[in-house]
């Protein structure tokens, strides 16, 4: 169910992994599996908790846990980023392998996805092999069903020697026998008797001889660590005697023609033949045709001549639902905001409030409250859950599909179309999603360029001026058709401008040649309507509900003291706007709107507010109940058709918010790469703007 | 002569020989089942024609057009 509150703005800053246990009872549960075969889902039901999920692979790129009851034990659960095997690629895959390699979790859940378990069962194989108390979890059942894939599980538990349960983790009674069977293996009541892998000679071989090496103090499985020794990954071989045998037996594998490749490829092929045999009988394929569905649908949505028209009606009726969606419940806030303002002006009247005090309360904190959640919030919880039926679909990793050809003209991976596509829902949680790149160069590309799309926050501002400068006034079809166009071209510009950013940045700084990846992509799900619609609507409101009061409160403080503190006659205000009006001017802003672009560094959807507010503050508006009164507040503080241009433009491209840059920080654990993030898109927004009135003086 | 997965056509299905890729992605291939002797049917080519789809043993995986030269086919 897309993203959540607990995946974007601040919660999108990955803290680590630190293991909290309620009390030392607690068993540790790892939830392990390949990528987008529903383990958030699992971790959700199981905890109650809303983990983002989504329709595609390496939506999860950091851990989360949660809590589970079941009968006198607790479980703390652990949910991992999904994975292939447990030889990791990527930085989201050592995640995954290395909680499972510290010993911590009591047992392993390997959630499958049952409409493909075989390729699963070579995760399940690895991870057997590492922790024998391991449920495997096969999930997806009904979508197995529908496309008649039968599955005899039985056969399948007895092979594997581990507890098999089915489960459909949509719904939640499906799980109470993975509960059941996660407290058999704990407590030991259910002896598990993994299925051991037999390699090729050679290699049995080199693990008999070195296993005597290891050391005694040793906690994970000696067969395990063996093979991993084998495959060069460093981190265990840290003893001299270890390490000397280690290349001692690698020279001998060498002699007998088994060079580190050939190694690496006997172990895989023995893990995917293992995992082979084990299917072999269990799983029937009723229909050939099980798929036909999807690969009609993909032939429309990804073919030749289809795919980018149809992607860009998808941006354009949603932009269409975002704006005459929003027009209704905005008009309804403001009647009512402006109706308690009334009340409250009554109110402070009575009390004889000090007319400094009033002004701070009422026109300050309260009037850009106001405005935040009735002009501000509406496109936002109207745009949020139709992103979210798309991802939940599964249409997020056909358009990475479908823009890899540009990507790699960038040299870029096709991947960033993923993490650009989560920046329209949060810049902070596209510059996390970043992990699913593997390859670093290209990681830093997609997380420098990631703000030059704009969030959620900044869309009611774009709408808001597409519908007050460029589209005529009145309602109807046609206005909001034109509006919603307007909105899709300024949105194919931001792309275009990652595309020319990442472009600017493969030829500077981050030079290198376009690097292998591998896209996965997943069967399309129906989304669970009803249910996203109301969590994200609801999700959404809280957010901004709870931004307003954070940031839009306190800035609104700001503004109304830097207005009404005068100093030499004039107010605080109006000398900052002095100061940077000269600058904005080039840029064919003015000094105040720039300032709120400054103010409104901690969040985005405050910017518009404070414009309005500073006006008002100077003016004498007391009140704005519709876009055509906001529209009459600009035009009599200069405003022209140009201004609001060049504010569309900085709006698509400028600092990133508070919050993104401390993720990227985070992700980039770099202060240079985070000033480049802040420089590259503030750079580019002014020399843009200045750009674009250069041009407009010149043609007039 | 050596045919590749790079010459599969959407529709068409082959039986992989041999695994000419080097280092990780060699490794991530093979994670993804495509060892030798794994049947393979390319789905759909996508629209910029740089990347390919194909199924592999039941899920469908895109791999880009440089490294499908590298696997080749029976």
């Amino acid at each position: 169910m897309g993203l959540t509150n607990s995946s974007i703005g601040i919660h999108a800053v990955d803290s680590g992994l630190i293991i909290e246990k309620t009390s030392p009872q607690d068993r540790v549960i790892a939830l392990a599996g390949n990528p987008n075969v529903g383990k958030s889902t699992v971790f959700n039901s199981l905890t109650g908790m809303h983990q983002h999920t989504g329709n595609w692979p390496g939506k999860t790129v950091a851990t989360a846990q949660g809590i589970c009851k079941d009968g006198g034990n607790t479980y703390v659960l652990v949910d991992i980023p999904g994975t292939y095997s447990l030889m990791p690629h990527s930085a989201e895959e050592e995640v995954a392998r290395d909680l499972l390699c510290s010993g911590e979790p009591d047992a392993v859940v390997v959630v499958c996805d049952a409409t493909c378990l075989e390729r699963n069962l070579n995760l399940v194989l690895q991870t057997i092999e590492l922790c024998p108390q391991t449920v495997v979890c096969v999930n997806l059942m009904d979508e197995a069903a529908r496309k008649h894939i039968r599955l005899d599980l039985g056969k399948i538990e007895k092979r594997l020697g581990v507890p098999v349960v089915s489960t459909i983790a949509r719904k939640k009674r499906s799980l109470q026998a993975l509960l059941k069977a996660v407290t058999a293996v704990v407590e030991k009541k259910r002896v598990t008797t993994p299925y051991a892998v037999s390699y090729p000679a050679e290699i049995e071989d080199a693990i008999a001889r070195l296993s005597p090496f290891l050391p005694s103090s040793l906690v994970l499985n000696p067969r395990w660590v063996c093979l991993q020794i084998l495959q060069g990954n460093p981190s265990f071989s840290n003893d001299e005697v270890l390490t000397r045998e280690t290349q001692a037996i690698l020279s001998d594998l060498a002699e007998k023609g088994m060079d580190s490749d050939k190694i690496k490829d006997a172990i895989v092929s023995a893990l995917v033949q293992a995992a082979e045999k084990i299917c072999q009988g269990a799983i029937t394929y009723e229909k050939d045709t099980y798929n036909k569905f999807d690969r009609q649908l993909d032939k429309l949505l990804t073919g030749r001549f289809t795919a980018y028209p149809i992607m860009l009606f998808f941006l354009a009726f949603i932009f269409w639902l975002t704006i005459t969606g929003a027009n209704y419940p905005s008009a309804l806030l403001s009647a009512l905001f402006n109706q308690l303002q009334t009340y409250l002006t009554a109110f402070c009247l009575q009390i004889n409030m000090p007319d400094w005090l009033y002004g701070a309360l009422i026109l300050g904190v309260y009037r850009v409250l106001a405005s935040v959640v009735s002009v501000m919030l509406p496109p936002m919880a109207i745009f949020f859950p139709l992103f979210t039926l798309l991802e939940d679909a599964g249409y997020l990793p056909r358009i990475a599909y479908n823009l890899d050809k540009p990507f790699k003209r960038c040299c870029a991976c096709g991947k960033q179309a993923l993490t650009m596509c989560m920046g329209f829902g949060c810049n902070a949680a596209g510059v996390v999603g970043c992990r699913i790149i593997d390859s670093p160069r290209e990681r830093l590309l997609a997380i420098l360029t990631n703000s030059f799309v704009p969030c959620n926050g900044r869309f009611p501002t774009l709408i808001l001026l597409i519908t007050m400068f460029f589209v005529s006034a009145e309602a109807g079809l046609f206005p909001s058709l034109l509006s919603a166009a307007l909105l899709t071209f300024f949105i194919l510009l931001s792309i275009l401008l990652t595309f020319a950013a990442t472009k600017i940045l493969t030829k500077t700084v981050l030079k290198g040649v376009p690097s292998s990846f591998t896209l996965e992509l997943p069967p399309y799900r129906r989304p669970q309507l009803g249910r996203v619609i109301v969590r994200s609507v609801l999700d959404r409101t809280l957010f901004v509900l709870g931004r307003a009061v954070a940031i839009a409160a306190p800035a609104g403080l700001v503004i109304w003291l830097l207005a009404n503190v005068s100093v030499h006659g004039t107010s605080i205000l109006s000398h900052c706007a002095a100061f940077f009006d000269p600058f904005a001017r080039l840029m064919g802003l003015d000094g105040v709107i720039l300032l709120a672009f400054i103010l409104g560094f901690p969040a985005n959807e405050i910017v518009m507010p404070l414009i309005l507010m500073t006006y008002m503050a100077t003016g004498s508006l007391p009140e704005v109940s519709d876009t055509n009164a906001l529209h009459t507040v600009l035009v009599q503080n200069g405003w022209t058709w140009q201004t609001a241009a060049s504010m569309l433009l900085f709006t698509l491209v400028h600092w990133p918010c508070s919050t993104t840059m401390l993720t990227i920080k985070k992700e980039t654990g770099s202060a240079k790469w985070t000033a480049i993030a802040v420089a590259l898109p503030t750079i580019c927004g002014i020399l843009l703007c200045i750009l674009f009135n250069v041009f407009i003086s010149c043609i007039r | 002569m050596n045919r590749t997965l790079c010459d599969l056509r959407p529709g068409e299905h082959a039986t992989v020989r041999k695994l000419l890729t080097k280092g990780s992605m060699r490794r991530r291939i093979l994670d993804l089942g495509l060892i030798e002797n794994t049947d393979v049917e390319c789905i759909s080519q996508s629209p910029g024609g740089d990347l390919s789809a194909f199924m592999i043993r039941g899920a469908v995986i895109a791999i880009r057009a440089e490294d499908l030269k590298g696997i080749c086919i029976k």
